[in-house]
């Protein structure tokens, strides 16, 4: 391979340097990657859950709950429309999708799925 | 009711310390010793002579013994049993009431159980193997001061292991050349960074000195990504007053982790920073330097999974576990063995990893384990296969010695825990398909094709000294 040395290409002021978590160095994921990790957290008992913030509030912890966590919500067509469901009515919001596990009362996964505008 | 009579002069302790027929409380300590005799000395006489040692029990009778009830208050051998495939020693098993030990002092049980004991002259060599801490004796710890969960929503990282990167050189660099060190590991997608065990607070580097400068490269960091960041603040010092004004400046500089080395420093020491850091809402890293001093010898000293429980009582939120696959020694099953006893609530015996009792840790909170020491990008599959994903995995090496610097080593150690973690999720094979997933994912990130490039060939593949127990056929 190519071994010359590159620039690590980051800026304060370049949205793209954000990074939001788990995957986001990764390609963006598409939409059968995205219900492959919806499968896994279903799998796993986690209950999903959609969130959704304007990217300036991005370092919150708490974002917009879209309606409540999907309790007990094992179809993960239903969950993936939910997701489409919340993008469409937050245009250029960040949305993520998180899997609560609440035997451990912690976050099993929680993933941004669409970038909003920045 | 008293009804002995004061006979001076020397018993076998057999007589007083052996108890075949005793049925263990559950309040009570257990320990199992590994024992190697003196030649001809019986294995009851031999386990016994520790069940005395190690409790009430000197080497002659005394007539104050007279005074108290020490039926009540002896330890008891209990048990021997065979040393699976090593016939010059055997396992001893000892129960002890739970009054011999003040509570919440992991100092007063190792004081008693690893005392003199230990100097013994009936005894070639002994070592401690295992502990079971009754719940009763648990819950007079303070644990934890934030445990898995509360680290993992204060630093807002879910689902993988988080990265860290001890920096190098371990000695000698600046304060200001310190923080840029550590300012393009995090930028480069690392969650933490991490002083290294021996930084303290020499002459070319005073600690008040790096705690600013590395304070100025999280902020940096964190406004660049937009992630949460920490550097492991190592407060260890000379005297425990110095430790407390470290970690105070380290709160004022709103750091969110601080590091101590439990063993050097000591218990008590630990459990004091365990304590501040509770009542101050800071992470605690725990270092274990020295520990190999004591539990690498098959035959004599404390098995690490001895100390593992211990410091799990006395407090820290991460704790060193070695890598399995690293430059450091490992054995897998009983690496696996140790995970278990620092993050799950019950964990049942399991002589497969090397678990002698089951260890019920109530309500206390798990901790991280740490995989530390000669790892890189090729192993990130075996790691998080190992390691499932509470855990930090940090790459010192793997991340400083990336041909176009930290930043792309911290990049290409990201992008692979990232990749395999997704992989893992998709239902894949991570050791089986480690090649294709990580070569799959450098094809998205020149980082990580350089750092599969630079550390091909590099294996740790020596013999293990401290093996587990297990007879050869």
């Amino acid at each position: 391979m190519d071994m010359t040395m590159r620039d690590y290409d980051s800026r304060m002021g370049d949205p793209a340097s954000k990074k939001f978590g788990t995957f986001s160095y990764l390609p963006e994921l598409d939409a059968a990657s995205v219900r492959k990790q919806v499968e896994y957290m279903v799998a796993k008992g986690w209950s999903c859950a959609v969130e959704h913030v304007e990217p300036a509030r991005a370092d919150n912890d708490y974002w917009y709950m879209w309606k409540l966590p999907m309790f007990g919500e094992r179809d993960v067509n239903t969950i993936m429309n939910e997701l489409t469901a919340c993008r469409n009515a937050n245009t250029g919001h960040h949305i993520r999708i998180i899997g609560y596990d609440n035997k451990r009362q912690t976050q099993g996964q929680s993933m941004v799925v669409y970038r909003g505008d920045t | 009711m008293s009804t002995k009579k004061y006979d001076a002069g020397v018993k076998a302790y057999r007589e007083t310390y052996w108890d075949p027929g005793y049925t263990p409380k559950e309040t009570d300590l257990l320990a199992c010793f590994k024992i190697t005799p003196q030649e001809g000395v019986p294995r009851e006489e031999a386990a016994a002579a520790v069940a005395a040692e190690s409790s009430t029990g000197t080497w002659t009778t005394v007539w104050t013994d007279l005074l108290t009830d020490l039926e009540y208050y002896k330890g008891r051998a209990y048990r021997v049993e065979e040393v699976p495939g090593d016939d010059s020693c055997f396992y001893a098993f000892v129960a002890y009431p739970i009054d011999l030990f003040e509570e919440g002092s992991i100092v007063n049980v190792l004081t008693s159980l690893v005392g003199n004991v230990f100097g013994f002259k009936a005894i070639r060599a002994l070592r401690l193997e295992d502990i079971r801490f009754p719940l009763h004796y648990v819950l007079t710890c303070g644990g934890p001061p934030n445990g898995i969960t509360v680290e993992r929503d204060k630093m807002n990282k879910y689902g993988r292991p988080m990265l860290g990167c001890t920096i190098k050189p371990k000695l000698g660099l600046s304060a200001k050349n310190y923080g840029r060190a550590v300012y393009e590991c995090l930028r480069g997608g690392l969650d933490f960074t991490k002083d290294d065990e021996n930084v303290n607070s020499q002459p070319f580097m005073r600690w008040r000195h790096r705690f600013e400068f590395v304070a100025e490269a999280v902020k940096k960091a964190e406004a660049e990504t937009g992630e949460r960041k920490g550097h492991y603040l190592n407060v260890t010092a000379g005297t425990v007053e110095e430790m407390y004004k470290r970690a105070e400046f380290a709160k004022e500089l709103d750091m969110p982790i601080i590091m101590h080395d439990f063993f050097t420093a000591g218990f008590t020491a630990n459990t004091s920073l365990a304590n501040w850091c509770r009542d101050n809402g800071m992470l605690l890293h725990i270092h274990r330097a020295m520990h190999a001093v004591v539990d690498r010898n098959p035959y004599h000293g404390i098995h690490f999974r001895v100390l593992t429980k211990c410091l799990r009582l006395s407090g820290g939120d991460h704790l060193h576990s070695g890598t399995v696959v690293g430059k450091l020694e490992g054995d897998r099953e009983a690496t696996l063995g140790w995970i278990d006893l620092m993050r799950e609530r019950f964990i049942p015996e399991n002589r497969a990893r090397g678990i002698f009792f089951d260890q019920d840790f109530g309500h206390m909170p798990g901790m991280f384990p740490v995989a530390s020491g000669g790892i890189h990008v090729w192993h990130m599959p075996a790691l998080v296969s190992i390691f499932g994903d509470d855990a930090v995995l940090q790459f010192g090496g793997g991340t400083l010695g990336h041909p176009w610097g930290n930043a792309a080593g911290a990049a290409a150690n990201r992008v692979a825990v990232e990749a395999c973690v997704k992989a893992r999720n998709e239902g894949r094979h991570l050791e089986k398909e480690s090649r294709e997933i990580l070569t799959e994912a450098a094809k998205h990130s020149p980082e990580l094709a350089a750092a599969m490039e630079t550390w091909r060939e590099i294996k740790f593949e020596f013999d293990v000294v401290d093996k587990l127990d297990v007879a050869t056929a």
